[in-house]
């Protein structure tokens, strides 16, 4: 029965992917990749990865799609055909690619065969000591916080530093002249307002339970940086980037991911301070388990702190770069 | 019998070459940003169907269960995700200067108007 | 006597639910107007989701996950019917005629 519902997810995700390849209207193929991002979300759930699953959902459904929504409204909306479209050659090295691919895994164990290498060597030891060392219910909260800090710390200078691209390319720039500040293109729905102001703060109360709660049940920092995030951009799609970036001081919002950062960099100098190596939480706190919750709580703060802001000022940068772009007939202008 | 063990295995690598056709292939840069995304989805789909254990149940430690999947593998996709997302998002700010600067974000343009002198 | 009546009922609403879909889903394929393509979709936010919901709700008993699924329910019906509305109205905005099919089928009828 398992299998049956992850041949027929597996299935549905080919068919999309394809969809993607071929559809040339780029917004119907925006749509099939939120699509797509979803349920491989959903395949993820069944695989016992619900934490992946969460973040594949809020990141490549919510995130991903609307920074390509973005992109098309300020590029082309149909994908021109080259003069001479060239399949023999990508065709014949996609062929030789798979087939030396799916020679390759013929000595792969095979998927849930308990004796695979994976389940016999660092997991079981994390899965038996992480209650006694560090006492959270969830497993991979634990294992990204605390046993695989340093790659966590990675993450969250990689955020930033794509926040760095992103604003050093495209952001930061003052309106550009005859662009008036007219109401936002949603303000005469009403509907769309009313629904807005209901679901706008019960979205922002998800994201705080989902960042605290993350140590219990799937969540963490991740996810609740992009729901948080996801939140404010409905509230710029709904009431305007004006109403939307007095939420949230500019001030404040540009020095909130190097604060994340420096928030993890900082809790790992703290136990360096206290005699410990680097991010080495037991000395945080006199009982070496206390320690480890309190370094969690602050290390999954700071990855929160970064990651919805670096979120909000992506979708900004694209969305202020975009102004006074789109023409009538809507197609992007110069 | 090995054909359903390593099903996961084999629309994984499906998946990877179709947006791996993607990217080679489509001259549209937001399109190969898509096909990159799609080649990245399917790495996941391989990693996770690594750690998955049969008759283990969600990592998350509970007094009813004692067999749970391997949760290694999604500490790392959880990292491969958040980075796939900030890769994406400088790919399409180069794609909208690319824009800016050329009038298209078809590649075979784009490329004669460099070729010109 | 009673738990194989709750499991036979959630079995019900799980079943008709899938049902609600795929109606849903034949309708989005083969209706001709797109407005009448949305009523179909939002066929599937209101009564198959619900339904699958609801069938979940009775084989969870009174546990938290019911309360959960409560709230699942309450989000959903807020916010698939008012993107249902908004994708009507950006038609609407972007040119397409809600009146063209039955004006096509008067003029050929004569």
């Amino acid at each position: 029965m398992d299998t049956l519902v992850d041949i027929v997810l597996l299935a549905f995700l080919a068919v999309s992917a394809i969809a993607i390849l071929r559809l040339r209207d780029l917004f119907a193929m925006a749509m099939m990749f939120g699509l797509f991002s979803l349920i491989s979300a959903g395949l993820f759930t069944t695989m016992d990865a619900p934490d992946v699953a969460f973040t594949e959902a809020a990141v490549g459904a919510g995130i991903s799609t609307i920074l390509i929504l973005a992109t098309l409204a300020q590029t082309a909306r149909r994908e021109q055909s080259p003069a001479r479209r060239r399949v023999l050659v990508p065709l014949a090295v996609v062929w030789i690619t798979g087939a030396v691919l799916i020679y390759g895994t013929a000595d792969l164990p095979g998927v849930g065969d308990p004796a695979a290498p994976a389940h016999n060597h660092v997991a079981p030891h994390y899965l038996q000591e992480s209650s006694r060392e560090i006492g959270i219910p969830n497993v991979v909260a634990s294992v990204l916080a605390s046993y695989r800090g340093f790659d966590t710390l990675g993450e969250v200078v990689v955020v930033f530093a794509a926040v760095v691209g992103v604003v050093a390319l495209i952001g930061l720039r003052r309106r550009p002249p005859g662009v008036v500040e007219g109401p936002a293109a949603l303000s005469e729905h009403d509907v769309l307002k009313v629904i807005a102001k209901l679901v706008v703060p019960t979205i922002l109360l998800f994201a705080l339970y989902v960042q605290f709660h993350g140590e219990y049940s799937p969540g963490g920092g991740f996810q609740a940086g992009v729901i948080f995030a996801a939140a404010i951009i409905l509230y710029a799609l709904v009431f305007g980037l004006d109403a939307a970036r007095g939420v949230i001081p500019p001030k404040l919002l540009n020095v909130m991911p190097a604060t994340g950062a420096l928030i993890y960099g900082g809790v790992g100098l703290v136990t360096m301070l206290l005699g410990g190596n680097y991010l080495e939480y037991d000395r945080l706190a006199a009982d070496p388990q206390a320690g480890q919750h309190l370094g969690i709580l602050l290390v999954e703060i700071g990855v929160g702190v970064t990651v919805s802001s670096v979120m909000l000022l992506i979708y900004f940068s694209f969305a202020e770069r975009g102004r006074g772009k789109l023409r009538d007939d809507g197609e992007a202008g110069p | 019998m090995s054909f359903l063990a390593h099903f996961n295995y084999y629309v994984a690598i499906i998946l990877a070459m179709i947006g791996f056709y993607t990217m080679i292939s489509r001259t549209n840069l937001v399109k190969k940003v898509a096909g990159l995304n799609i080649f990245q989805v399917s790495v996941f789909i391989l990693f996770i169907s690594l750690g998955v254990l049969d008759g283990g149940t969600v990592p998350i430690l509970t007094e009813t269960h004692t067999l749970y999947s391997n949760p290694l593998p999604h500490v790392l996709i959880l990292t491969a995700i958040v980075v796939g997302v900030a890769t994406t998002a400088v790919a399409l700010a180069l794609a909208v200067r690319i824009r800016e600067a050329y009038g298209t974000v078809e590649e075979e343009q784009i490329q004669a108007k460099d070729d010109q002198p | 006597m009673s738990a194989l009546l709750i499991d036979l009922l959630s079995w019900v609403l799980i079943v008709v639910g899938g049902a609600f879909g795929v109606i849903g889903g034949i309708g989005l394929l083969r209706l001709p107007d797109f407005f009448s393509r949305i009523h179909a979709a939002s066929l599937t936010e209101s009564m198959c989701a619900p339904c699958i919901i609801a069938g979940l709700m009775l084989q969870s008993g009174m546990t938290l996950v019911t309360v959960k699924l409560v709230f699942l329910v309450i989000f959903l019906f807020l916010t698939s019917p008012t993107a249902a509305h908004v994708l009507a109205k950006a038609a609407i905005h972007g040119g397409l005629d809600p009146g063209a099919l039955r004006d096509a089928d008067a003029e050929r009828r004569g």
